[in-house]
């Protein structure tokens, strides 16, 4: 029994249809479909692409809202997560420094969230408790009412995944363009 | 069967404990222990772990106490599975003396071809020598009866001293080196060559001498020879993974977690628990030419029964007489009483008890023997010819009148539907009627029955009588099929149809024409009063000749199994326990929060291993009578034998060694031995 | 706790009601119900003649080599072809083979980030066609066992197998699968990255690409390579609760209908079914334990002014919801997918021994196709116990066990812990693991433990701190991967190639059923003390020795 000419015919038959044709009838149907998720939910602002939906980016002014730490430094190209043990000595001194940087004290804890890195380093949310702790930053920053700050995190909080997933969370990039969009 | 009872008392007697504590050391030699992959493993890191220990001394180290400790336990779980083997085979071996005795003083009288006779010593005699055996001689060599006919002593082989006939021709041929001639004379062809002879390989047999691993031995022998293996990468790599956390875990630690791991007990007992199964069986009086035989008898899925003898008493006796019409009962009974009077059999004696009268045979009488070729047997009374006999025998002698032909069928048949024999009686060619003889079912063989089914074994009658009859009898006694008017063809084609089925097939047969089903058979019981045929076809020989050890011959063989499989169980199950001792013994020096893992709190490292490894030792000889009783074992279905086994083993097994190694961790601590 | 008990029932018992249809499919379609497919798969290929297991295991390393061969080369020569937008350059020799050898092998172990590494052609022409055929390949394997133990005279034909498997089941749950993860905002073009200006006026980088369709066959096919670095935590590779939850589905939709399948071939559904509740079982205690011990807070956060009300949260996505990480990490070490929905090197330590456990054990439903083969040898051994516990000689489905059977599953059982133990000792006691470890300690010796798990059980995750492309570490996993994949497949098909040749014997109350609840709890218990009680030692160094030290 001859094995080799039956393994070429099943390496182009599969080829074809499994990578070729899969693979160009998903392209037309999200290209179709979806377009603006099929090319990375790319955000437009006066035509100039400012950044994904999906993807985290840096944010380091007081006047908006910081995303979770990231052990990649935001690259989108070079997405990671810290990998470091829970019980680590190097997790606890980079947790330090965020704690630093927010200033939270044994009364004004900091959430979680904004302390742990991320997987994949470009998480897009914070948690609600997070996004409400920079309230009064970013409201000082740009002079404007905390109160008002806090509505507009809450108008712009989700739960994730209805009952399966009730904490809400806010993506932080769509918050900041909402910062800058009203206060134009 | 006196035997039997006998050996499972004193199981350490004396006698045989102390041959076997010698044996133990003998059993040392390499040669013996690479057997058992797994002891030999055990040989050899006890040696190393001896060196170490010697080495240790000569240099001065620090735990040597500790570690001679160590070596010594360790050498002693060697030895307690050497000592296992031995007692098992200990057992047999005042057997063996006792038939090699006899072997060895026989002398043969061998016959030329001129037909003088010459005297030899019996190991001397070769296959178709012919040899003469006079009355008070030993029988030198297996063979058959060519001529003469005489009553035999088997004793020597069987224990049973009521002497048996053997004759030349006919199923009763067979002559067993050994055996003593007690009256007559008989030449006798010899069939065995030497050291092959039915002696030898019970010789063989008895001492395990010639003792070859089954096929499930081998299996399971692979098995735990791969849990060794798994278990020495477990151990093996331990001391890489100790120098990345910065220690070292000292060499006789290593070896004795590795000991402890290991499926030592199991392996010890092995070798016992299989010769321990074929002892059980030849103190039950059944011979099996191979482990293998006892084995497959466990796995019977269909056992085939003589009907007589095994399902009813041997003799079937008389109940009724049935008087043809026209015909006064006296006349019957009169004439079923004569010709019964010289037939001594059980069968002739209950129609003479039946009838009633008269027990003498009259003075004139002239008594007509029972032949194959006739099947009537009667007597000549002047001016009287009385025959009784098989319906369609009695028919042949002469004419009758129709009307009586059809009264007689019409009543026999009635007497085979109630699963009884008719014997038709004549007088001066005039029918009389019918004795009704009447099968007697074994008393408690129904239930024995009903057991089988629920172990999954059908049973099987197999008969000559007619279908009728035989329906009958099998309904009252509960068997699953029958056979009846069963030729040997018949039995041959039934055992091969459910073989085809993908059923083991285990029977008993003793006559010449039963050896192609015997050997056809995956369990071939010949009756050792069959001829030689039989003997050779079969793969087991019951020297009690009593068919109905069919039924136990297959709960020895699943006891065998199921000791196996349950020792391997606790065995395995046993390591749950012996992790929790030892590791956190050796752990703690790596990282001081696994001291958490010593769940049982013995008291220090150095004694959590010894305590261990002492429990790994000791239980061996704990469970040694265990392996050669066999586990308890009672007719159930597979799936609640197997929670039952689970339970008691497994369970057990995880339990036993956590309350064991604690109450010696007690022990050596309080002794201060660690 | 109300939300991940909730979830959990969602994703598995809700994957357990579809794989009961889908197994009956795929027996139906490997009994050859659809003829006229079956005709054209056979004339695809020239022909099918029926297959003994020798044949049919060369016919597997033929297609295998085949798979090798192409792979490597377009991996070797990608920065030369088309399709390559983002310039990648050439990749070292090592990592080509470590990655053709992880793919091929159904493993996808990475020791890269894609995204600045591979092309496109080379992740869709490549990589994901591994995806399929590689997949397909442990479907047919245990096709053909499920044919030889139910009394088939043959073991059926291995190109036409793999065909049925690639194009009747692979490639419509994956267009399914794409669809949905697409229209959820997984990207799906041919564009190069994209370059954004981001609010504060830097410049950002976002890679994409092909990827639904790509993370579609990985779920599916119990193969787990990311189409990005990071894998489904990425946001790109994982966008939405909705699209984390199909994920999951997919990781373990295959492999539970794989054991329906068998069980429907050799028709005995009621042995598949006892089969299934102790592959559910010990499914059920892996989650319990994960997602209880990831309730623990992170415990190098507790000396500072942090609120942590939801578990550990380093290394995990919010939108994913606070238990879907150790979920995942359970359902993709169940398997031998190998993707991962959050870092497992940032889980807690005992969190971290579970996935571990999962891929020592290896058959928790396991790989397509190969997770069943893996308890059929479990199976074997217990059978082989049990049996004689009744007082029989040991058979499995009227089959004879015996020692070439026995020496035969001791060899295939004993490989894994020696390539993992044995790995894990070279790597831990030398500078060739030491130096590449990306935390200290006991954590540290957990993830060389961790890789070489993953790398002789074909799951492919990691403790992605390792710095594990170097030389020894690509050479090291990639003999491992090939080890831990074709005699795991070889041999049982050897096994039941021997039992086929056997007289078959019939059953009755008298023979152990492996159909009965007290056959299941039998091999429960052989499954763990064969696939665990060797690794325990090791557990105790790595995450146990973690837990207690530094654990609070």
């Amino acid at each position: 029994m001859n094995y080799v000419l039956p393994s070429l015919r099943l390496w182009l038959a599969t080829i074809l249809i499994c990578v070729v044709g899969y693979t160009g009838l998903m392209l037309v149907f999200a290209q179709t479909m979806a377009p603006y998720q099929a090319n990375g939910s790319i955000i437009e602002v006066d035509g100039q692409a400012v950044g994904s939906e999906l993807v985290a980016q840096d944010f380091s002014s007081p006047r908006y809202f910081w995303p979770r730490p990231s052990a990649a430094s935001y690259d989108g190209m070079g997405a990671a997560g810290s990998n470091l043990s829970p019980t680590s000595a190097d997790l606890a001194a980079r947790a330090a420094e965020t704690v630093a940087r927010y200033g939270a004290t044994a009364g004004n804890p900091v959430p979680a969230d904004l302390v742990a890195a991320s997987g994949g380093g470009l998480d897009p949310h914070i948690s609600l408790d997070g996004a409400l702790y920079q309230a009064d930053r970013v409201a000082a920053a740009r002079g404007l009412d905390p109160a008002w700050v806090r509505d507009l995190i809450e108008q712009q909080a989700a739960a994730p995944g209805a009952i399966f997933a009730p904490e809400r969370i806010v993506n932080v990039l769509q918050l900041n363009l909402a910062l800058d969009r009203l206060e134009e | 069967m006196e035997r039997a009872t006998s050996g499972q008392t004193g199981l350490f007697q004396r006698e045989l404990v102390v041959p076997a504590m010698r044996d133990s050391f003998a059993k040392l030699d390499p040669r013996t222990l690479v057997r058992n992959p797994v002891m030999f493993v055990t040989a050899i890191v006890a040696t190393t772990a001896t060196v170490i220990l010697l080495r240790g001394i000569a240099t001065g180290a620090e735990d040597i106490g500790f570690q001679a400790q160590l070596v010594f336990w360790l050498w002693l779980t060697v030895l307690f599975g050497n000592f296992a083997e031995a007692l098992a085979e200990g057992r047999g071996k005042a057997q063996a003396k006792a038939l090699r005795d006899t072997k060895e003083s026989l002398v043969a009288l061998r016959i030329g071809k001129t037909g003088d006779t010459e005297k030899i010593p019996a190991t001397q005699l070769r296959y178709g020598d012919i040899v003469l055996v006079c009355e008070g001689q030993q029988i030198p060599a297996d063979g058959e009866v060519v001529a003469g006919v005489a009553s035999v002593n088997e004793a020597a082989i069987t224990g049973e001293s009521a002497p048996v006939i053997r004759e030349a021709g006919g199923d009763r041929s067979a002559v067993t080196a050994g055996t003593t001639v007690i009256s007559d004379e008989i030449r006798v062809k010899v069939t065995a060559e030497p050291g092959s002879g039915f002696l030898d390989r019970m010789i063989a047999l008895v001492e395990g001498a010639s003792r070859q691993k089954t096929p499930n031995e081998i299996a399971l022998t692979i098995l735990l020879t791969g849990l060794t293996l798994i278990f020495l990468v477990a151990v093996g790599t331990l001391p890489a993974f100790a120098s990345y956390a910065g220690g070292a875990i000292a060499v006789p630690v290593l070896i004795a977690l590795f000991v402890a791991l290991i499926p030592t007990t199991i392996s010890a007992l092995l070798s016992a628990i299989g010769i321990a199964g074929m002892d059980r069986l030849i103190r039950f009086n059944v011979l099996a030419k191979s482990g293998r035989a006892v084995e497959a008898a466990g796995d019977v899925g269909t056992l085939l029964l003589d009907k007589t003898g095994t399902i009813t008493i041997g003799d079937r006796q008389a109940s009724e007489f049935v008087t043809l019409p026209g015909v006064a009962e006296t006349d019957l009974l009169e004439a079923a009483r004569l010709s019964s009077l010289a037939d001594t059999t059980p069968e002739g004696r209950s129609i003479v008890a039946l009838a009633g009268g008269e027990e003498a045979l009259p003075s004139d009488a002239e008594p007509v023997a029972f032949t194959a070729q006739t099947r009537v047997s009667g007597v000549d009374l002047p001016g009287r010819i009385i025959r009784k006999g098989a319906v369609d025998a009695v028919l042949k002698l002469s004419d009758y009148p129709e009307d009586t032909v059809l009264a007689l069928k019409k009543i026999t048949d009635r007497i085979a539907q109630a699963g009884g024999t008719p014997l038709a009686v004549v007088e001066n060619g005039r029918l009389l009627g019918a004795i009704h003889l009447k099968d007697i079912i074994k008393t408690g063989i129904r239930e024995r029955f009903v057991e089988l089914r629920r172990m999954g074994i059908r049973t099987v009658m197999i008969t000559g009588d007619n279908p009728l009859t035989a329906a009958a009898i099998a309904a009252e006694a509960g068997v699953d099929d029958f056979l009846a008017e069963a030729t040997p063809e018949d039995k041959l084609a039934y055992i091969r149809k459910e073989q085809a089925e993908g059923k083991l097939v285990a029977m008993c047969g003793d006559g010449t024409n039963d050896a192609p089903a015997l050997a056809q058979s995956d369990v071939g019981v010949a009756m050792n009063t069959g001829t030689q045929a039989a003997r050779e076809a079969g793969n087991m020989v019951d020297l009690d000749s009593d068919p109905t050890k069919l039924i136990e011959v297959v709960g020895i063989g699943k006891q065998l199994l199921m000791t196996r499989g349950s020792l391997t169980t606790f065995s395995i199950a046993n390591d749950v326990a012996k992790y929790f001792a030892i590791l956190p013994a050796i752990f703690v020096v790596l990282y001081p929060a696994l001291g958490t893992l010593n769940v049982m709190g013995l008291a220090s490292p150095q004694s959590a291993i010894l305590s261990a490894i002492i429990f790994n030792a000791i239980i061996i000889p704990l469970l040694v009578p265990l392996a050669l009783k066999g586990v308890a074992y009672r007719p159930m279905p597979a799936a609640s034998q197997l929670l039952r086994n689970l339970g008691i083993y497994g369970v057990g097994g995880v339990i036993a060694p956590f309350v064991g190694i604690k109450l010696i961790d007690l022990a050596v601590a309080g002794l201060g031995l660690a | 706790m109300l939300s991940a008990i909730l979830t959990t029932i969602l994703i598995v018992g809700g994957t357990a009601l579809l794989a009961w249809p889908l197994g009956i499919y795929m027996a139906g379609l490997f009994s050859g119900r659809f003829a006229s497919a079956d005709g054209l798969f056979a004339r695809t290929v020239g022909g099918a003649p029926e297959q003994d297991w020798k044949q049919y295991s060369i016919a597997l390393f033929a297609f295998n080599i085949v798979m090798f061969g192409f792979v490597f080369a377009l991996l070797a020569t990608q920065h030369m072809l088309p399709f390559n937008p983002d310039g990648q350059g050439a990749a070292s020799l090592d990592l080509v083979f470590n990655t053709t050898a992880s793919f091929t092998t159904n493993t996808n172990l990475q020791h890269y980030s894609a995204e600045s590494t591979w092309s496109y052609l080379a992740q869709i022409g490549g990589l994901m066609w591994l995806q399929f055929v590689s997949a397909a390949t442990g479907i047919a394997a245990l096709a053909a066992l499920a044919r030889g133990i139910g009394g088939k005279p043959t073991m059926g034909n291995f190109f036409v197998d793999v065909q049925r498997a690639s194009f009747c089941v692979l490639l419509p749950l994956a267009m399914i699968v794409a669809a949905v993860i697409a229209l959820n905002g997984v990207p799906m073009t041919l564009q190069g990255a994209a370059q954004v200006t981001t609010l504060e006026g830097v410049a950002q980088t976002i890679a994409r690409g092909p990827a639904a369709a790509f993370v579609a066959i990985k779920q599916l096919g119990t193969n787990g390579g990311g189409f990005f670095g990071p894998n489904s935590t990425h946001p790109l590779e994982n966008p939405t609760f909705w699209s984390n939850a199909f994920e999951m589905v997919a990781i373990i939709l295959i492999p539970m209908a794989c054991v329906w399948m068998f069980g429907r071939i050799i028709g005995r559904p009621k042995h598949a079914m006892v089969v299934f509740g102790v592959m559910a079982a010990l499914l059920l205690i892996k989650l319990v334990a994960s997602v209880g011990f990831e309730t623990a807070p992170t415990q190098a956060f507790m000396d500072l002014p942090v609120t942590q009300d939801v578990g550990n949260l380093e290394g995990k996505e919010l939108r994913l919801g606070a238990t879907t990480g150790p979920l995942w990490a359970v359902l993709t070490t169940s398997t031998s997918n190998g993707s991962v929905g959050a870092m497992h090197d940032s889980l807690n330590p005992l969190t971290g021994l579970v996935p571990m456990a999962g891929m020592w054990l290896n058959e928790t439903f396991g790989g397509v196709g190969v997770g069943m083969i893996n308890m059929f040898l479990y199976i074997v051994v217990a059978v082989f116990v049990a049996g004689m516990m009744v007082g029989r000689t040991p058979e499995y489905l009227g089959h004879r066990i015996e020692g070439r059977e026995m020496r035969l599953a001791v060899l295939a059982l004993i490989s894994h812990p020696v390539l993992i133990l044995g790995g894990t000792a070279l790597f831990a006691a030398t500078a060739w693991g030491q130096d590449t470890l990306n935390n200290a300690g006991a954590h540290g010796f957990s993830e060389i433990l961790y890789e070489f798990s993953s790398a002789a059980a074909n799951n492919g995750s990691g403790f992605e701190g390792l710095g594990d492309n170097t030389v020894p570490w690509n050479i090291a996993t990639g003999l491992v991967m090939l080890i831990g994949r074709y005699l795991p497949i070889i041999v049982p098909l050897a096994i039941v190639g021997s039992l086929m040749a056997k007289r078959r014997s019939a059953e009755s109350a008298g023979t152990l059923s492996v159909e009965s609840s007290t056959f299941g709890v039998m091999l429960f218990i052989t499954i763990l003390i064969f696939g665990a009680l060797t690794f325990f030692p090791a557990a105790a160094l790595g995450p146990i020795a973690e837990h207690l030290t530094s654990m609070r």
